[in-house]
């Protein structure tokens, strides 16, 4: 078994978790971060991809608005490369309150939000497929942030100051020593080889998972994960953020992320994090409420449907039987040793991705305070790798680069445009495993085809150059082909169930993917 | 903001359109740029999966200023996608924000040229013969010192319509003649006329100015939307309200048919009037030959004439109504020439960065017309008239000028 000595350990690289290892890393304490998966494979790689510009939450949870603000503000400083600067819109529809719109305005600004209202004539002339019935229109700081950069920036920041990170390192069994936590024991989930650690201090970052992690540690943690479901339609149907301007409730906003557009979200109590089934029904409910921001949002051609598990924890004695978005958005940090009586272990729980920043300065700090080392927050100002220029990330990027690239270096995923030249970077910097990493770094895959004309070319790439064997590769590829069909079987109309129809005959009529050799 | 990214609801459509790509790249294949150029892409790339990630503002692509605007990937894409549209607002994108040539800005104002040209025609064309001034012209304004151009013409066809009679009659039409046959080719005008009078119409010819075609296709949209919404009032003057309106250039009646509102956004009661009832001369002639009403009392032209359907006739998808009334010519040996595109599509191949290209994609029908050696060729276009005796010496026509001899013209 292999052994390593750490000060800070970091169980589940979502968001959460990446932000508390920079967050240390750049305060001078080594830290390692482990995920049961690859990272941001959790809840931040399946959030509906908003930077808030505390809108949403002005009215109803006024302290989550202002933390939205000034989160927003700061992450734009650092973090451009992983930002969209979308801008954002509140829109009284027919069915919104008017006089909530004023209570908007004024909870808006009161939270220190840049907020304008604009003349409905504006909003459509900038916005022509918004629904033309509205009545009002809000202007904000609403951006897009793309999980996959922000957390992988995150983890190169942090490995740049001697962070170590291991995916697919599962946590089995939390170490402890009388009252104290003294490391985990974890498990390659590609290898089954232990790995064990031990640590100055634990920070417990698996989100809707804490509850469970912290159970390993003979500890109750009431987090209670809340699944939201959201719909992937093909192409950006606005250029900015479209909110309902009402009491949030269920898929009322629309936001551009990347090449398409998501709606979202809804919110259920589950009781398995990793319960991400989605129903007709619930894309049907999706699909309806797009009509009142976009009509026409029917006929728009919708890619994919998943699921996320919101990691909430009720404030304690969290009012019972109201519906979870009675629950703060805010986060907390429980200190299990003043809490249980348990040194070592600290869990950081709720909380949103926009607020990752700060959610992980809260909680280094009180490390910092166990450890008795370390010094103060600096990632208000540094700018993660990748940021130096400031430059937001602008949809045309790929666009414009395909534009420029060498001829011999020819695109393997022409909906996401990703070239092979691209596919070899990412694979030489880091260790991939199943052909769904490198989606999640390049978006190859999740384009209009959804895997259907890069898929076995991605596979076929790795063997050759002997990263895969052919088994591996041809199991990688059965294995991605199955997953992207989890996302498309429950919108399977229209040119979907085209392209689907197209999918298949490819990878069985061609590739006989049901017979490929183990 | 941008006027142009989004616009009217048609030009939502278009956009909505490119959901609707399964990657099939049935386009890809059937594209005549991209099959001689590596410079472009394709239809799938710069259409539908282009379009992904444009959102107005700024472009990210430049290759598409490659598309020639042919419509071919639009006529053969199993999906409905409107690719060679998508196209066309891409490239008028690019030229809103990197302005336009000076160039483009002449080539896509006919009128001005022709204008210019008129009263010292016999100076101009001497002047056009002149390779020294045409490499002059590569060099200063990037028209290819060997691209076609028209000759210039003393007499434009309005003025041959202030001295024409006419003959009175309860069927009516309207004439929509181009500002080719204005300003080039009067005789094109002076044979419709011919022939539909001969088939018992009046012919009506108000004064009309340019749809906007060469500005739309040059991106200059601003100019062409207000080209054709003023064309569009011209036509329909209030006595006509429902007559038929006949063009006798295919790429001008698309124009008004279709790609004014679904490429341009241009949208007014006149244009949505006249869009719905314009006819492309043989699609009219079709018609009556269908009802019984076209006389066929028809000479004899003992000429092999190889015809070629050039590819804005073809995208009107009324087939190829020429050929059908050729045919009923006596004495007439027709040979249609299955080839997609003679590659100047417009002003596409007078471009100096553009001839080569063009001259690769017209090299399959200027080999058949080459082998075949008819007597004349019969194209219904007038750029790809000129681009095609250019490049083949052979004399060519419009259809019309054949079926107008057949009644006994000159
Ligand atoms: C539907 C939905 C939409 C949302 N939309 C937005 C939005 O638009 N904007 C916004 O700011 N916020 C949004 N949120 C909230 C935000 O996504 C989450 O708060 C945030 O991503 C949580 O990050 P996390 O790192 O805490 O959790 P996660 O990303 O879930 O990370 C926890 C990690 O722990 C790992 N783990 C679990 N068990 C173990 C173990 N035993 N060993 C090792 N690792 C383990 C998991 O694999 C996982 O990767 C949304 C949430 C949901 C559910
Ligand atoms: S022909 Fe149509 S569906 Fe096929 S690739 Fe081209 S645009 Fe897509
Ligand atoms: S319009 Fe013609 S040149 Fe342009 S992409 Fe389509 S087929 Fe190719």
């Amino acid at each position: 078994m292999n052994t390593l000595d750490t000060d800070v350990l970091v169980i589940g690289g979502g968001s959460t978790g990446a932000g508390v290892a920079w967050d240390s890393a750049l305060r001078g304490l080594h830290v390692t971060l482990v995920d049961r998966q690859d990272f941001a494979t959790g809840t931040s790689g399946r959030f509906h991809g908003l930077l808030h510009s505390g809108g949403r939450y002005a009215v109803k949870d006024p302290g989550s608005a202002r933390e939205c603000a000034a989160e927003n503000r700061i992450l734009r400083q650092v973090a451009a490369d992983c930002i969209e600067d979308t801008g954002g819109l509140f829109v009284s529809t027919p069915e919104d309150d008017l006089e909530y719109a004023d209570r908007f305005l004024a909870a808006a600004r009161a939270a220190g939000m840049e907020v304008e209202e604009v003349p409905v004539g504006t909003a459509l002339r900038d916005e022509p497929r918004l629904n033309p019935k509205i009545r009002r229109a809000f202007r904000v700081q609403d951006g897009s942030i793309d999980s996959w950069k922000m957390v992988s920036a995150l983890l190169r920041g942090a490995e740049a100051h001697a962070a170590t990170v291991l995916p697919y390192h599962k946590v089995v069994e939390v170490l402890r020593h009388g009252d104290r936590v003294e490391g985990a024991v974890m498990e390659d989930q590609r290898t089954g080889q232990e790995v064990r650690v031990h640590a100055g201090c634990v920070v417990n970052a698996a989100g809707a998972w804490s509850g469970q992690v912290a159970r390993l540690a003979g500890c109750e943690v009431g987090v209670r994960p809340g699944k939201g479901v959201m719909v992937a339609i093909n192409h950006r149907l606005a250029r900015a953020v479209l909110n309902r301007c009402h009491l949030p409730s269920d898929g009322d906003i629309i936001v551009p992320v990347r090449t398409v557009s998501v709606i979202g979200t809804t919110d259920h109590p589950v009781a398995d994090p990793d319960d991400t089934e989605c129903s007709p029904e619930e894309v049907h409910q999706m699909i309806e409420a797009g009509e009142l921001l976009v009509p026409g949002f029917r006929e728009a051609r919708a890619l994919r449907v998943w699921a996320g598990s919101r990691p909430l924890l009720p404030k304690t004695g969290g009012s019972a039987g109201a519906g979870d978005r009675e629950v703060s958005r805010s986060h907390t940090v429980l200190d299990h040793g003043a809490r249980d009586g348990l040194e070592g272990l600290v869990t950081i729980a709720g909380g949103k991705f926009t607020t990752l920043r700060l959610m992980a300065e809260d909680t280094v700090d009180v490390v910092v305070r166990k450890l008795g080392r370390g010094s103060e927050c600096r990632t208000r100002t540094e700018v993660l790798p990748g940021s130096e220029s400031r430059h937001f990330y602008w949809i045309g990027n790929r666009q414009q680069e395909a534009e420029t690239d060498p001829p011999d270096d020819p695109l393997i995923c022409e909906c996401e445009l990703v070239s092979q030249h691209d596919l070899d970077t990412v694979v030489a910097r880091r260790p991939t495993w199943r052909l769904d990493d490198i989606r999640r770094a390049l978006r190859v895959g999740m384009g209009p085809c959804q895997g259907g004309f890069c898929a076995f070319r991605v596979a076929g790439m790795l063997h050759q150059e002997g990263r895969y064997g052919r088994a591996e590769a041809n199991s990688a590829l059965r294995e991605f082909v199955q997953e992207r069909w989890k996302g498309v079987k429950v919108i399977s109309w229209g040119a979907q169930a085209r392209q689907t129809r197209l999918d298949r005959w490819i990878f069985e009529g061609l590739y006989d993917l049901e017979h490929l050799p183990e | 903001m941008t006027e142009l990214a989004w616009g009217a609801e048609a030009w939502s459509e278009v956009r909505a359109s490119l959901d609707r790509c399964i990657k099939c790249t049935v386009c890809e294949t059937a594209c005549p740029v991209a099959a001689v150029t590596e410079l472009f892409p394709g239809p799938k790339t710069v259409g539908p999966q282009a379009e992904r990630f444009r959102t107005g503002g700024h472009s990210p692509d430049l290759s598409v200023d490659y598309c020639s605007g042919c419509g071919i990937c639009s006529r053969v894409c199993p999906q409905g996608v409107r690719i060679a549209e998508l196209n066309s607002r891409a490239r008028s994108e690019l030229k809103r924000e990197r302005g336009v040539p000076l160039r483009d800005q002449l080539v896509a104002r006919p009128g001005l040229l022709g204008r210019f040209g008129r009263p010292v025609a016999p100076l101009f064309n001497r002047a056009m013969a002149n390779s020294l001034v045409r490499w002059a012209g590569e060099r200063t304004i990037g028209i290819h010192r060997r691209a076609p151009v028209p000759r210039s013409t003393t007499r434009t066809f309005s003025h041959w319509v202030g001295h024409h009679a006419g003959t009175k009659s309860a069927r009516r039409v309207v004439y929509f003649h181009g500002c080719s046959t204005q300003w080039y080719e009067p005789h094109v005008g002076q044979k419709v006329t011919a022939i539909l009078e001969h088939n018992g119409y009046q012919v009506i010819i108000p004064k009309q100015d340019c749809c906007g075609l060469p500005l739309q296709s040059n991106g200059l949209f601003p100019a062409a939307r207000k080209a054709v919404t003023r064309l569009a009032r011209q036509l329909v003057p209030d006595a006509t309200g429902d007559l038929p309106v006949i063009s006798s250039s295919t790429s001008c009646g698309l124009m008004l048919k279709r790609e004014a509102r679904e490429i341009l956004g241009a949208d007014s009661p006149e244009l949505r009037s006249v869009s719905a009832r314009t006819y492309d001369i043989f699609e009219f002639l079709r018609e009556l030959h269908q009802r019984g009403e076209l006389r066929t009392d028809f000479k004899p032209v003992p000429l092999t004439v190889a015809y070629h359907a050039p590819c804005q006739q073809q995208n009107q998808l009324i087939g190829k109504p020429a050929l059908e009334i050729l045919r009923l010519i006596p004495g007439l040996r027709l040979v249609e020439l299955d080839r997609s595109c003679c590659g100047i599509a417009g002003t596409y191949g007078v471009k100096r960065e553009k001839y080569e290209i063009a001259m690769r994609v017209g090299k399959p029908l200027f080999t058949d017309i080459q082998a075949e050696g008819p007597d004349l060729v019969a194209c219904d276009s007038e750029t790809c008239r000129w681009q095609i005796s250019a490049a083949t010496g052979a004399t060519s026509v419009h259809p019309l000028e054949i079926l107008h001899r057949a009644y006994g013209g000159s």
